[in-house]
């Protein structure tokens, strides 16, 4: 049986792979960050308002890349977030079984569609549209990045959610029938509060897919770090930077290099702490109906 | 009006609602790919296929573009197919309920949500300075490969899942070893699901472009690769150079460039949603 050993190993060390990818993605982002932060200090890191490290004045403060992931993120889930859960309702409740079967699979291109064509679609189309009628706003801005990432995570909000509502027992939802309610009623009195941990875990995905999305910022948010909430002016998120420093000639071990592991290490630990919040809930609310 | 009446109002008003936001995403996407075909379907021709990238946008072209994809693609599938599919048996056939199984299921579902532009950093880093492969084809292929082998792993346990027992059963009842009954019996049962896996996995690969860069895949490249350690450039990232210029011809060149990537997602997801199907009503156990 020594065959089936050695098979067995060879799977378990495939397995393993992932383990040492994300051993890999954390010794990465550590080693350098922790180069960075010998030269810079983390309370500088945090608390300066600037971020210039490819200017001869140089600051190393992440908050507005840090703001400028958060405003694109915040328009395009206010974007997907009624949109996708208005969908979950009308697919669970509502939509024959057949438009159901039709419609899933349409939505799910939204999710498949290369992102770098989203870029193009905020910068040559949804911006010149929207420059018609906002005046002063400005070529690259966050508002027509924001909506277009938003598009595209509808998918994200709508599938999840949906999956959620389906997994209500069909008993309540007779009971409310029973009781007279309408289906508008029945949807938000009962479905929506009884599968409400799936749609929060579908949201928090949503923050996350949005605040790790790269191209469409890259493309149509702009490449000017700046600390506002005003989405009709340029930004740079956190993931637009790494690409922009990628783009040109930064050499191995400046301290220009090393920007772009510190802002990666932020922008994971963001997206980690929201896919285990997403993670615990699930687990914690799973078997409610069982 | 009575409540009653005001109520059913309501619901045949949030009807019509349901449907205009279940078509809106769709029509604005439609919209869109309608104006991009409107744009760049003039450009695309022979020329536009096999040209060489050029500073003159009427001159250049995608084959370096395009030859580097199908480069990727390959090496990609080679790397990211082997891996997955073991990772998933063992998941599914092997490493059941062990402690070590469930640290791997959360690992897995945590790498599922990292942004793909990390990928890139280790990519840079690992691949690219440790193993000393730099910006070439085998490093991007080997970033891409860990990207899309949650996808690859969890469509293979689905699909490994969907087997019955019995036929488990009835493989080890004639005396077959574990690994015979995996490779004779449920393998080959669960070949569509595994196949509509491996086909999203590279669907999604053919798109990425931050990772890439982040590598160092450059933009311009006036060769095709003839080597997994060339140099290379793919079709998002010579969109992405042509939309960022500001001459208003390369844009035409960019939606041109976009229908060809288009076209091969599309049919490559379409292809995954028809073995979906195909296998779907085929196995009746």
């Amino acid at each position: 049986m020594k065959k089936e050993k050695i098979i067995e190993g060879l799977l378990k060390f495939s397995a393993l792979v992932t383990i040492l990818t994300t051993v890999g993605i954390l010794y990465v982002l550590l080693s350098e960050s922790i180069s960075f932060f010998s030269e810079v200090s983390i309370w500088e890191f945090i608390t300066d308002k600037e971020w210039t490290p490819l200017f001869v004045n140089k600051h190393f403060g992440i908050m507005p890349l840090v703001m400028g992931t958060l405003l694109t993120t915040f328009i395009a889930v206010a974007v997907a977030l009624p949109i996708g859960i208005t969908i979950a309702i009308y697919l669970s409740e509502y939509a024959p079984k057949k438009f159901k079967k039709i419609v899933k699979p349409l939505l799910e291109i939204l999710a498949a569609v290369p992102t770098v064509v989203y870029g193009f679609f905020a910068l040559m189309v949804v911006t010149p549209f929207l420059q018609s009628f906002i005046p002063g706003m400005s070529g690259f801005n966050s508002l027509s990045a924001g909506i277009v990432m938003g598009i595209m995570i509808i998918p994200y909000v709508s599938s999840l959610s949906e999956d959620a509502l389906s997994a209500v027992p069909k008993s309540l939802r007779n009971a409310s029938y029973g009781m007279g309610a309408t289906r508008l009623q029945t949807a938000f009195k009962v479905m929506v509060p009884a599968a409400s941990s799936g749609i929060i875990v579908s949201v928090i995905l949503a923050f996350s897919r949005a605040i790790g999305e790269t191209m469409i910022v890259a493309i149509a948010a702009g490449q000017q770090p700046r600390l506002t909430a005003n989405p009709l002016v340029p930004v740079e998120t956190i993931t637009a930077y790494i690409v922009q420093v990628s783009l040109g000639d930064v050499a191995h071990g400046t301290l220009e290099y090393k920007t772009i592991f510190a802002a990666g290490i932020t922008l994971f630990i963001f997206t980690f702490i929201l896919n285990n919040i997403s993670f615990y809930i699930r687990k914690k609310f799973k078997e409610q109906y069982d | 009006m009575t409540r009653g009446q005001i109520n059913r109002l309501k619901d045949q008003a949030f009807a019509y609602f349901g449907i205009f936001c279940t078509l809106i995403g769709l029509v604005i996407l439609a919209f869109f790919i309608g104006n991009i075909f409107y744009d760049g379907m003039t450009r695309i021709d022979w020329d536009f296929l096999t040209n060489l990238p050029s500073r003159k946008a009427e001159k250049a072209g995608i084959l370096t573009a395009w030859a580097g994809s199908i480069w990727i693609v390959i090496f990609t599938f080679l790397i990211v197919v082997p891996l997955g599919v073991a990772a998933g048996i063992y998941l599914e056939e092997y490493g059941k309920k062990s402690k070590i199984a469930e640290l791997l299921e959360v690992n897995i579902s945590n790498l599922a949500g990292v942004p793909s532009v990390i990928y890139g950093l280790l990519g840079l880093e690992i691949f690219g300075r440790l193993f000393g492969m730099g910006n070439s084809i085998l490093a991007g292929s080997a970033t891409l490969a860990l990207l899309v082998l949650p996808i690859v792993i969890v469509a293979t346990r689905e699909a490994l899942k969907a087997v019955p027992p019995s036929i488990r059963a009835a493989s080890f009842g004639l005396g077959a070893t574990k690994w015979q009954t995996i490779w004779y019996q449920v393998l080959p049962a669960s070949f569509g699901g595994i196949l509509t896996g491996v086909i999203l996995a590279i669907s999604r690969a053919v798109g990425e472009t931050a990772p890439l860069i982040v590598i160092g895949a450059l933009a311009y490249v006036p060769f095709t690769p003839s080597s997994p350690m060339d140099e290379f450039t793919v079709l998002p990232i010579q969109i992405f150079n042509w939309i960022s210029r500001p001459q208003h011809e390369f844009s035409i060149n960019a939606a041109a460039a976009i229908i060809v990537l288009l076209l091969i997602t599309f049919v490559m997801n379409g292809i995954a949603v028809y073995f979906r199907n195909k296998w779907q009503k085929k196995i009746n156990w």
